[in-house]
């Protein structure tokens, strides 16, 4: 018997944490824009020392005022949504579920569309306009979660298989209408729908949405972090988790609202970016097994370290210009999950 | 002990043991309903039985009969509509799911595993409920799990896959869970059901090691009428919701009793060591 250790666990983060470096590095250097390596570190070396005014060069302003922003950005979209998805997986016990799965995307799609819809004919400060679209998206979001909880419920709480079928096929209604409006409106930033459907994250937003974006994450897997030890039972089933003194009910609960929410944050500022949520966590499980403990830093380390490798693929493969996010995730994503499904059978 | 050996079975330490009640099943009664406005779809009436420390309470009747109801109530999941269950003094259903798991152990009829998973994986969760939610297992879980797997002569499964053992081995490992767990309660739904006879046999002589060794009191819900006769101390016969009778088995075995029961011919015969043993009849 080898018991999981917190050391092992801080291990197995530790070099995560050190692959996840090296990628935003290269995120950093690699672009439309070459930028030496020397370059940037000296510029880390200002910045740490306290010297950031000193950071005047060309590229200086490209690294810390687009790529660096970006980067994060994606850090903060990939763990979040690898949490997410490993929470669904667990909590719906579908190995297929993932953080799209209860509708959520589709209802921040919606508001997307709506809001880019809206948008030319309002006239709005930028500062606001700006934050429109992010901002219905996760109303969006949050109007879709509080209506699949009350579809899911049976006998006053949440019923794993109600909640899925709830769950998909609030997503396929949101969807049919999504449709019809890009079918049949014909204002608004069509393109800007596109790229938003497909994912991306090259909307750039003012400081305190990158804080209030990795607050929401801290607390939200934070919560889904508590339950772990709970999630590894509910994988024997409900009623055995109950029997080994798992209080179902609360856990269901809050892993639900966490990781919606996570999902919510994660596709008003960046749409639907695919795969993530549902390959990083069966990845991760491979290499680091099942348990929680482990599975949900290591997701979210991993999922990070994934959107970050294809934001910046996304960048540098049809440079100067670009592709989105989520074409990347899924063009790669889609044969590496076939992989993984024939492995397993086999 | 072996099995088939002569009665007693029960060696208490004192004699303030052979008095203790450990689990009081009061007056209890349960409805199942579609919903609050129509006919219950089934009702267990009020069912009153008491067990010891270290005996083995064999719950018989046939399908539909209120057996899997009455365990889950005993196992605090659903609350009684009526009467209530006492473990040591407590209320059950008025546990929180930890407190229970902690004196309450369930052994499922099959465990279903979402993604793979080791054996001792699998039977250091029976420790959850000993300590914080949030934590890392200690050495004495380790030491209480592998005890665990040894009682049930499954020490060299531990580095196993789950879904690569057999049904016997992957039982008794459920039952190791069970044990981690160091309940005052053992409750057991058809454990037998997928097994060969000798790993029934070999169950059930662990039951009843266990419960002399570990004081266990053990509830068991099986359709095997001739091991519950060699091995119950005591058994509650259901039909269609009620319960007819709780005694020791020579008492309960009666040819027109079991056969008014499970509507079917059946002979019933003492045998030496005052265990009834039951034989099915070609229908007349």
């Amino acid at each position: 018997m080898r018991p999981l250790t917190l050391r092992k666990l801080v291990l197995q983060c530790f070099v995560l944490l050190v692959i996840l470096f090296i990628v935003v590095i290269g995120a950093l250097k690699f672009g439309a824009v070459p930028v030496s390596l020397y370059a940037l570190g000296r510029d880390l070396l200002r910045v740490v020392i306290g010297q950031s005014s000193q950071i005047s060069s060309d590229y200086g302003l490209i690294v810390e005022n687009i790529r660096f922003p970006r980067i994060i950005l994606g850090i903060i979209v990939g763990a979040s949504l690898s949490v997410a998805g490993t929470s669904f997986q667990a909590l719906l016990r579908n190995p297929l579920a993932d953080p799209y799965v209860l509708g959520v995307s589709s209802g921040a799609a919606l508001g997307a569309i709506l809001a880019l819809i809206a948008e030319p004919h309002l006239t709005l400060p930028p500062a606001v306009a700006a934050l429109l679209t992010p901002s219905c998206a996760f109303l969006g979001a949050a109007a879709t979660i509080t209506a699949v909880y009350f579809l899911g419920r049976r006998e006053g709480q949440i019923d794993s298989t109600t909640l899925l079928l709830g769950g998909v096929i609030t997503a396929s209604f949101l969807s049919a209408i999504i449709m019809f409006l890009m079918s049949t409106v014909t204002s608004g930033n069509t393109r800007g729908m596109a790229f938003w459907l497909m994912g991306n994250l090259s909307t750039s937003f003012q400081k305190s949405i990158y804080w209030l974006l990795a607050a929401g994450f801290f607390l939200a897997s934070g919560a889904i972090y508590t339950t772990a030890n709970d999630l590894n039972l509910l994988l024997s089933g409900e009623r055995e988790a109950m029997h080994l003194g798992v209080d179902v009910r609360r856990v269901r609960l809050v892993v639900y609202i966490a990781a919606s929410l996570l999902t919510g944050l994660a596709v008003s500022v960046s749409g639907a970016v695919g795969y993530v949520g549902l390959i990083v966590p069966h990845v991760m499980r491979l290499i680091f097994g099942s348990d929680h403990r482990t599975l949900l830093p290591t997701a979210a380390l991993g999922g990070a370290i994934a959107v970050v490798v294809a934001d910046t693929l996304a960048r540098i493969v049809v440079a100067p210009n670009e592709l989105a996010v989520g074409a990347v995730t899924a063009v790669v994503g889609a044969p590496l999950f076939i992989y993984l499904l024939r492995r397993r059978l086999a | 002990m072996r099995r088939g050996s002569a009665l007693p079975r029960i060696t208490p330490e004192s004699p303030r043991l052979v008095n203790e009640i450990r689990l009081a099943v009061e007056q209890v009664s349960y409805a199942y309903s579609a919903n609050p406005a129509q006919a219950p779809l089934f009702t267990l009436e009020a069912t009153s039985f008491q067990a010891r420390p270290g005996e083995i309470v064999a719950v018989l009747g046939p399908n539909a009969s209120g057996k899997s109801t009455l365990l889950q109530l005993i196992a605090g999941i659903l609350h009684p509509m009526s009467g209530r269950i006492l473990l040591s003094g407590f209320v059950v259903h008025s546990l929180s799911p930890r407190t229970r798991a902690q004196r309450i152990a369930m052994v499922q009829q099959e465990s279903r595993l979402l993604f793979p998973a080791r054996v001792w994986e699998f039977v250091l969760q029976g420790r959850h409920a000993h300590g914080s939610s949030l934590r890392f297992e200690s050495r004495d879980d380790v030491l209480v799990a592998r005890n665990a797997l040894a009682q049930v002569g499954g020490a060299l499964l531990s580095d196993r896959w789950m879904d690569r053992i057999s049904g016997g081995e992957k039982q008794r490992v459920i039952l190791a869970r069970a044990l981690a767990q160091q309940p005052l309660l053992l409750l057991l739904d058809e454990p037998t059901l997928h097994l060969d006879i000798a790993a029934q046999v070999g169950l059930l002589d662990a039951l009843r090691r266990l419960a002399g060794e570990n004081r266990y009191t053990v509830i068991v819900v099986t359709h095997e009428l001739n091991l519950a006769a060699e091995y119950a101390d005591q058994v509650v016969l259901m039909q269609s919701g009620r319960c007819l009778r709780v005694g020791p088995p020579a008492a309960i075995y009666q040819r027109e009793l079991l056969e008014q029961v499970f509507q079917t011919p059946l002979g019933v015969e003492m045998r030496a060591n005052g265990r009834p043993r039951v034989t099915v009849l070609p229908r007349r």
